[in-house]
């Protein structure tokens, strides 16, 4: 299994650093969206003498730019894609191997993650000069950091792949998809910072996997959490991963029983 | 007239394509609303925690929204189906069957394509700028109405210019999808009106990507902010563009030589 975990995700990397034009563009489409948040709320910081709810300037930028990372740590094999895969007949490929489709996309998608890293810091440094963000970790922050991203891409995985298991039913999911990705957007963090949410929304928001994909790793590096923070942070993300997987299993078992091929 | 009786004849030949999916105008529609409250939710999150923004008040934003809403249905209706289809089929070499046609080529990739249930859209787009409009305390007069109108004429055009240059660039580089997606990515700034954005990105949305033009122009004219030297700066920049961009089409053309078939 490590094996071959290693093997798929060097050939990710290879290949995807073949294609890093292609990879930039893609990077640079979706700097657009933080852009767009950071400069509402900057301005609305600017207007209100300099912060809102007690957030500056200075942190938004930090916020944002960190978001890039983490969003793209964020992109994992998503539930479309396994339309694609049933319609196409990839899948029945995918089959005749004695382990998950599920491993060989968490170990691909890492791989790309490493030549994502590479790529995003250039740009980083690019909006940092635009920005100038408020940023300063301390060893612990940045080392929790380095753990939560990926905790971050193994709990989107694991919820994606759940969704993309309705694709075995209906080839008209998008609404569905649209509508997770709606939820997401509000009550995770990608939209603005957690603080800036009604109260409300915050307390359902901590009972769900959304924000420890997105605003808990950004936190982690640019809020003042303190250490038993960081770890029930952690802790946090580990559980969701494992009710993920969880949910992945029952479903498949499902979806593969309904199962049968197209194309070839 | 013939470039109508052409546009008119795909017009109807993609209502019956698409009439034939008739679930896809539910998810389409579903997809719609969906966006539309996420569109909302952002607009009242954004003004819980301030009165105006940079000079816009809530209703003023929401005939941002509402427009941008609206081109973007109107950019997914017909500019982009047509134009990520002519990038396809400069690669797959499909194109030539069109060309050998007897009527103007510009014109024949242009109107192919009708996606007709994304006017659901335009539609939803014209509401919210309908709500946002009545709830404006100033008046907005004959002439406001007219110069928005035309605002929004030029704003499409621009868009349509830009499209098929970058889809005209295909005829060189054969990977132009990346091109597709960034747009997307940009078109989304034009949810707030262009004067909050740093003078580099304002440049860029202004005259790279004429996002402006199509959505805060025709906002200004519906909230009487705009002046008629801009108005007649974005006539005179849709037809010089319009102009630059037939000439690049038919340089593209030239130098086309053909990918398989």
């Amino acid at each position: 299994m490590v094996d071959l975990y290693l093997a798929t995700m060097r050939m990710a990397i290879s290949e995807q650093f073949q294609y890093r034009t292609a990879n930039y563009f893609y990077m640079l489409g979706m700097i657009a969206e933080p852009v767009i948040y950071l400069v509402v709320w900057t301005t609305i910081a600017d207007q209100q003498g300099g912060s809102v709810n007690g957030l500056t300037a200075g942190y938004f930028a930090a916020y944002y730019i960190v978001w890039t990372l983490v969003r793209n740590m964020n992109i994992v094999f998503g539930a479309p894609y396994w339309e694609h895969r049933i319609r196409e007949g990839d899948l029945n490929r995918d089959l005749l191997r004695p382990i998950l489709p599920l491993h060989y996309d968490i170990a691909y998608f890492a791989g790309w993650k490493v030549v994502v890293i590479v790529l995003w810091i250039p740009l980083a440094f690019a909006l940092s000069l635009l920005f100038d963000p408020s940023l300063s970790p301390n060893a612990q922050q940045i080392a929790t950091f380095a753990i939560a991203i990926w905790g971050a891409y193994l709990i989107r995985t694991m919820f994606q792949e759940s969704l993309g298991m309705l694709c075995f039913w209906t080839t008209r999911g998008a609404a569905i998809f649209d509508l997770y990705m709606a939820t997401e957007l509000l009550l995770s963090g990608r939209l603005v910072p957690m603080p800036l949410m009604p109260e409300w929304v915050q307390q359902i928001s901590r009972f769900l996997p959304f924000q420890y994909a997105f605003y808990f790793p950004i936190n982690s590096l640019i809020g003042d959490l303190s250490g038993p923070e960081l770890l029930r942070g952690l802790g946090a993300q580990l559980l969701w991963i494992l009710i993920g997987f969880g949910i992945f299993r029952v479903a498949w078992r499902f979806a593969i029983r309904h199962y049968s091929a197209v194309g070839g | 007239m013939n470039t109508l009786r052409v546009s008119w004849l795909y017009l109807k030949l993609g209502v019956l394509n698409e009439l034939q999916y008739r679930v896809n105008f539910f998810v389409s529609l579903l997809q719609m609303a969906i966006a539309l409250v996420t569109g909302l939710v952002v607009l009242a999150l954004v003004y819980s925690h301030t009165q105006e923004l940079n000079g816009w008040t809530k209703p003023e934003l929401l005939c941002v929204l509402g427009i941008q809403i609206l081109m973007g249905g109107l950019i997914r209706t017909w500019i982009q189906p047509n134009m990520t289809r002519l990038i396809e089929e400069v690669r797959d070499g499909k194109l030539d069957f069109t060309l050998t046609k007897p009527e103007d080529s510009q014109v024949l990739v242009s109107v192919r394509e009708v996606r007709i249930w994304q006017v659901v859209d335009i539609i939803s787009g014209a509401v919210v700028l309908a709500v946002g409009v009545s709830r404006i305390t100033t008046n907005v007069g004959v002439g406001d109405a007219i110069a928005f109108a035309l605002a929004l004429l030029l704003g499409a055009v621009l868009i349509y210019c830009f499209w098929l240059v970058l889809a005209t660039v295909a005829f060189r580089v054969v990977n132009m999808w990346h091109a597709v997606e960034l747009f997307d990515g940009i078109f989304q700034t034009g949810r707030w009106p262009v004067g909050i954005y740093p003078l580099w990105l304002r440049f860029g949305v202004t005259f790279l990507v004429p996002i402006a033009f199509a959505v805060t122009v025709p906002a200004e004219a519906l909230t009487s902010r705009l002046n008629w030297e801009t108005l007649l700066f974005a006539f005179v920049f849709a037809s010089v563009l319009f102009g630059a961009t037939r000439w690049f089409w038919r340089f593209g053309l030239k130098r086309y030589t053909g990918a398989s078939a």
